[in-house]
């Protein structure tokens, strides 16, 4: 362990610049955009710094911590604001920080138009030191600290335009799903302090070892629970769709490039504990391989362009999240997927964004169409993201997720081949909705509303976008080359270097296979979609009607715990107003009413109140007089 | 002569004072009412005095005296002040406290 003392400035810049703006409000409008932008940059500087001093130390000293203050100290329990910069939370911290300019600068001109362009800046910075803070948190304690931060920043910028309600809605979903997952959090620390007496992840590691096997697998599901809540994964994933509602580069950096993924963040960084309780892992498997598959599905019959780019990612979440349930060997797998997807999913979002800005806001794909000739560049970013999450060699997906499939397959006997023809059949699903995504908007005949004009953004939004595209070809590559990545995270993830005991199937024949399915996914959407109505068909078949409709998880979470929660606060708040309040009402009523009853004796005549008086004197003297008789 | 009957014309004159204040209407006799009250216990305060054989009792009925003085000085301004504004000395016509 090498003590550190520049970690703290990672979370501090952006949290200072994101304080700046919002407290100077319109002063800073006129280059609050750049300041951030810069802040965010300097981040990723310290960061590319930070990555090669820990190249230069070897081995146990590559972990860097720097203890900030003592936060919480009472008696046995004390938990200091500690930060600790290790193998995986640098990939993080690169990527967030990385992306996360790239993205402040497409922002930049994105966003031109807006009048509140320094709040959507300050917020981005809020988001990038709470995201920063989530990865670099020694303790799950600091980690929960940025893992709200993250939650407030997303909900501030999906209701980022909130006067229109719908968007307002979406955001209070998302955030409400995301306290469900909160909750499996704070029952994970709690448990864990119980079990362990501390919440660092050193100190849970140790106790991890000796403790029961019951603890070990509620700690895993609470995990996984919040997992599930915060990377919208299988049965809580019903948010990430209306998180859309915010402006494209909040999706591309917040749900799809960097938030969404902490759920496999905490999974890895918790691997001690999936370890060594098998059951907790087969229910990360089994979440990751519903979503991987019901993601995808959903992705097949989305319109808005968006929604399916949003169903794509919770999909390939889905892979990673099955991927770190797969043992010591897949957690690796699952950071290269996360860094492609980051590099190829982000891309693709800002050119979505990109499209959407040269077409008046229009997210509905059946009004695009031939947008390809018009819009060379982001066809072409947009293309190399395509081909990196079809998994087409060489491109980043490529790589990472043949390695995913690989994976599954080797987990062996049914366990084994269930999970590998999940992972098939879902890059089949991948290709042939990814497909239908390029062909109905750059491909085809033009289905424009006669007010669109599309034309090239500008080199503002272009550029990020060029620089994830060439992340999305070579990222994969470069991680996989010598297994880099691999043998990087090896000190974290897989500390006594376990291998497959046997293959499965040849690395060989398992690419073979992925290129077939993908093949035949791609033929598919091709022949499917070659001539496209602007309005949806009505008359689909019910499969259809169910993707569209998000497979019913709406309609679900609605009858079973929305109407039951209405029904349940709408009494709650009845036996309140009629009992509780009820009873302080009597009380007065009873007050009142006896008060009109005494009130009487205050006639006013001077010659009552004297007989009264008298009548009082009377009483006393009798009573001295009972009592000492 | 018997120091009980003192204390028994005291009470009488206590108990006459009394009834008039509770049923007379015009202030002037209910003022002489209260008046005779006073005096009636600057009786038995004087007849307990010569039954201790102590010069407390009369010490108090001169404070009794100087405080129905004082008493007379401001009770008497206010009737006047009432009559003068009412036409009335009834005590019932004032009844405007009860509001």
């Amino acid at each position: 362990m090498t003590t550190s003392t520049n970690l703290v400035y990672l979370i501090a810049l952006p949290l200072f610049s994101a304080g700046l703006l919002l407290l100077l409000g319109r002063i800073a409008d006129k280059w609050g955009h750049i300041f951030a932008t810069l802040v965010s940059a300097s981040v990723f500087v310290i960061g590319v710094i930070e990555f090669f001093a820990m190249q230069g130390r070897d081995g146990e000293a590559r972990a860097a911590t720097q203890k900030l203050f003592e936060w919480i100290s009472v008696g046995t329990f004390q938990v200091d604001a500690s930060l600790l910069l290790d193998q995986l939370s640098i990939c993080f911290v690169l990527l967030i920080s990385g992306v996360g300019t790239l993205i402040h600068i497409y922002s930049i001109a994105y966003m031109s138009h807006d009048r509140d362009r320094r709040r959507f800046f300050a917020y981005l910075n809020l988001f990038i030191a709470a995201m920063l803070l989530l990865v670099l948190g020694d303790s799950y304690l600091n980690l929960y600290v940025g893992w709200e931060g993250v939650g407030l920043a997303s909900y501030l910028l999906i209701g980022f335009w909130n006067q229109k309600p719908a968007y307002a809605t979406a955001a209070k979903k998302a955030f409400v799903a995301n306290r469900v997952g909160d909750v499996g959090l704070s029952l994970a620390i709690m448990i864990a302090f119980t079990q362990f007496g501390t919440v660092t992840f050193a100190g849970v590691k140790e106790g991890a070892s000796g403790a029961s096997a019951g603890a070990l697998t509620a700690i895993g599901a609470m995990l996984l629970l919040a997992a599930a809540g915060k990377s919208a994964q299988f049965p809580l994933q019903s948010w990430l769709g209306d998180a859309m509602a915010g402006p494209t580069p909040v999706s591309a950096l917040i749900h799809a490039a960097t938030m969404v993924t902490a759920g496999v963040y905490l999974i890895t960084r918790s691997n001690f504990i999936f370890d060594a309780s098998p059951t907790a892992q087969l229910m990360v498997v089994i979440v990751g391989a519903v979503t991987l598959l019901f993601g995808a599905i959903i992705g097949t019959a989305k319109d808005d362009i968006k929604k399916a780019l949003a169903a794509s990612t919770m999909s390939q979440i889905g892979y990673m999240i099955l991927a770190t349930g797969l043992g010591p060997v897949g957690y690796a797998f699952a950071i290269m997927h996360l860094i492609t997807h980051g590099f190829f999913k982000a891309g693709m979002f800002l050119g979505a964004g990109s499209v959407m800005h040269g077409m008046n806001d229009e997210v509905n794909m059946r009004r695009y169409g031939a947008l390809g000739k018009v819009m060379p560049i982001t066809a072409a970013t947009f293309g190399l993201g395509y081909l990196a999450i079809l998994g087409v060699p060489p491109f980043a997906g490529f790589y990472s997720k043949d390695k995913i499939i690989e994976t599954a397959f080797n987990a062996g006997g049914v366990e084994g081949v269930l999970l590998g023809g999940a992972t098939l059949f879902g890059a089949a699903i991948t290709a042939f909705y990814m497909t239908r995504v390029m062909v109905l908007t750059f491909t085809g005949t033009k289905r424009w509303d006669e007010n669109a004009h599309p034309h090239e953004s500008p080199f503002l939004m272009w550029a990020p976008m060029a620089v994830l595209a060439v992340g999305s070809v070579t990222s994969g590559f470069l991680l996989n080359s010598g297994s880099a990545l691999v043998n990087w995270l090896q000190p974290v993830v897989n500390e006594n270097h376990e291998h497959h005991a046997e293959e499965f199937l040849p690395p060989l024949v398992v690419s073979a296979m992925a290129l077939v399915v993908v093949a035949i996914g791609v033929a598919f959407a091709i022949l499917k979609y070659r001539s496209v109505p602007v309005v949806a068909p009505e008359s689909v078949s019910r499969f259809t009607k169910a993707a569209r409709k998000d497979l019913y998880q709406d309609s679900f979470n609605e009858a079973v715990f929305m109407r039951p929660g209405q029904k349940l606060t709408a009494g709650l708040v009845n036996t309140d107003y009629k009992v509780i309040d009820g009873l302080v009402r009597m009380v007065g009523w009873i007050l009142q009413v006896s008060a009109s009853a005494i009130r009487n004796i205050q006639n006013g005549y001077v010659r009552s109140y004297a007989l009264i008086m008298v009548l009082g004197v009377l009483a006393l003297v009798t009573a001295v007089w009972m009592v000492t008789l | 002569m018997d120091i009980a009957n003192y204390i028994y014309l005291s009470a009488l004159l206590f108990t006459i004072g009394a009834i008039g204040v509770v049923v007379r209407r015009n202030a002037i006799v209910v003022f002489m009412c209260v008046e005779l009250m006073l005096n009636a216990a600057n009786l038995a305060f004087v007849t307990f005095s010569r039954v201790h054989g102590n010069l407390s009792g009369q010490v108090a009925s001169f404070f009794t005296m100087v405080v129905a003085a004082c008493e007379v000085v401001v009770g008497l301004a206010i009737i006047v002040t009432i009559y003068r504004s009412r036409r009335s000395t009834s005590v019932d016509d004032a009844s405007l406290l009860k509001r």
